[in-house]
């Protein structure tokens, strides 16, 4: 479990979750509005840039292609942010297509704090700074924006496979 | 390639074990040979690093547990099996060994025998370690400042150098707190603190090492007895990287 | 998650320079609290190094170490004032 700062705690009376365009057009969602969407349960496994990777593990929550369904866009590129100030960024395209999840339950159970619930980003295919813990928006940009490790060092994009953890690798 | 140290800048070095010994039956204080060891404050730190033969690396901060001697450096570890570090040091490292170290570093949880104001030391646990290279470093320079140790240890057979702690020392007054003896569970508190530490108007230098809970419990309670923050230097232990 | 002190910090931080900078006073851009770095509240449990003011708990510093170089992120800090 990493963590760059205090786990914040959000009450699920004032959580929201807010995707915004680059036009500065806002859909937003209640924790209540959340659960009430048609929800997914995959199972992937986990790449953390410190090296270990953790397998099958499964989640529940609402599909990325679900929240961006009515969201009119021409960005190439998203910018998580989370409760307590973490941002991540990559492109927008990473989270479409049955890629990315808002998840909330993980292993059967409410997704705790710690683990970054009360909802997080899931991004199994790129390193795990990717899926933002605590995560409340995604801000939608037509450039790239670089986030918290993204701008200390920690690579673009992040994928795994190609071993991209720090800028230049 | 042999590559040269710069002058002041950090860089590991080879670190043979000479000779070890018990401290209590879960502690083990280990002394090392570092040739070129440019010497150190009472309350600096060090890194250790082990290195596996694939190449592998662990690394972990110890506070160095002796006041300056030389080529001679001493670590307190703890056996627990926490990390990957301390239980190789505490069960497996034998007299002859190697390991590699740099340090010291931290200059701020530092006393300098140049130091003229009354001390507070207050431990909790192994936390110990860096005040007891304070303890050292004061009778290594013949010190006259009057030095004050509170001691919260779980046990009397938790207690670190012991031996040492019992002999009566000119100027430095020990007291403890038990957290687990006799079946009673108890914490350090106010009147710990206000008995055996100094009145904040002799505005002493206050040390506290520990757990995080308990730094932040005895230093709380120093800032409400008066003593100026800037005053109270803590160090809280945790993991930091194995 | 835990943090530890900012005395943390001196090893990684004397990598790089040549003082100590673990005693230096520095101002948190974001409350305006001054304060050495050793009393920062480090949290070593993630990518790299990231430093936060006792204060309001923003981030002051961030170290990240990679195999060939550092990287060293003070904006959260107004200035150091370095004992020399």
């Amino acid at each position: 479990m990493l963590s760059a700062g205090p786990t914040p705690r959000i009450p699920l009376e004032s959580w929201q979750f807010a995707i915004t365009t680059e036009a500065g057009q806002q859909h937003h969602w209640s924790w209540l509005e959340l659960l009430a969407l048609p929800s997914q349960t995959p199972t992937v496994d986990l790449h953390c840039v410190t090296k270990w990777s953790k397998l099958s593990t499964s989640w529940r929550g609402v599909s990325l292609d679900v929240l961006l369904e009515e969201v009119e866009t021409a960005a190439d590129f998203a910018l998580a942010h989370s409760y307590g100030g973490y941002t991540t960024n990559l492109p927008l395209e990473d989270l479409l297509d049955g890629q990315a999840w808002i998840v909330y339950e993980y292993d059967g159970a409410p997704l705790p704090p710690e683990h970054g619930g009360p909802a997080r980003l899931l991004v199994p295919h790129l390193y795990l700074w990717k899926s933002a813990k605590w995560v409340r928006g995604i801000q939608l940009l037509l450039e790239d924006e670089p986030g918290f490790w993204e701008t200390a060092g920690y690579h673009d994009y992040g994928d795994p496979w190609r071993e991209q953890r720090y800028q230049g690798d | 390639m042999a590559r040269t140290a710069l002058p002041g800048r950090l860089t590991w070095r080879v670190a043979t074990l000479s000779s070890l010994h018990d401290e209590t039956a879960t502690a083990r204080s280990l002394v090392f040979d570092v040739p070129g060891w440019p010497g150190h404050l009472a309350g600096q730190h060090v890194d250790v690093r082990l290195t596996a033969e694939d190449g592998y690396s662990a690394q972990r901060s110890y506070s160095l547990a002796s006041a300056t001697d030389g080529d001679r450096v001493e670590l307190t570890v703890q056996k627990v099996p926490d990390g990957e570090v301390s239980p190789y040091l505490g069960d497996v490292l034998k007299p002859g060994d190697q390991v590699e170290l740099r340090g010291p570093v931290g200059g701020w949880f530092v006393w300098r025998p140049t130091d003229t104001a009354p001390v507070l030391l207050v431990a909790g646990g192994s936390g110990i370690v860096p005040l007891m290279a304070m303890i050292r470093a004061r009778r290594a320079a013949s010190s006259r400042v009057p030095f004050r140790l509170i001691y919260s240890a779980r046990t009397p057979d938790d207690v670190l150098y012991a031996a040492e702690l019992r002999r009566l020392e000119g100027g430095l007054d020990v007291s403890y707190v038990f957290t687990r003896a006799g079946g009673q569970r108890r914490r350090i508190g106010v009147a710990d603190v206000n008995t055996h530490g100094w009145p904040a108007d002799f505005q002493p230098d206050c040390f506290v090492c520990g757990p995080t809970g308990f730094v932040e419990t005895v230093a709380d309670i120093l800032v409400a007895l008066g003593h100026e923050p800037r005053k109270v230097k803590t160090e809280r232990f945790g993991p930091t990287g194995g | 998650m835990t943090y530890v002190d900012g005395n943390a910090l001196a090893g990684p931080l004397r990598e790089i320079f040549a003082v100590d900078l673990t005693a230096a006073s520095g101002q948190c851009v974001a409350c305006g609290q001054t304060g050495p770095v050793a009393a920062l509240r480090v949290y070593t449990s993630a990518p790299g190094l990231v430093a936060r003011c006792p204060g309001c708990d923003e981030v002051v510093l961030r170290l990240v170490r990679g195999p060939s170089g550092a990287w060293l992120d003070l904006r959260g800090c107004v200035s150091l004032q370095i004992p020399l």
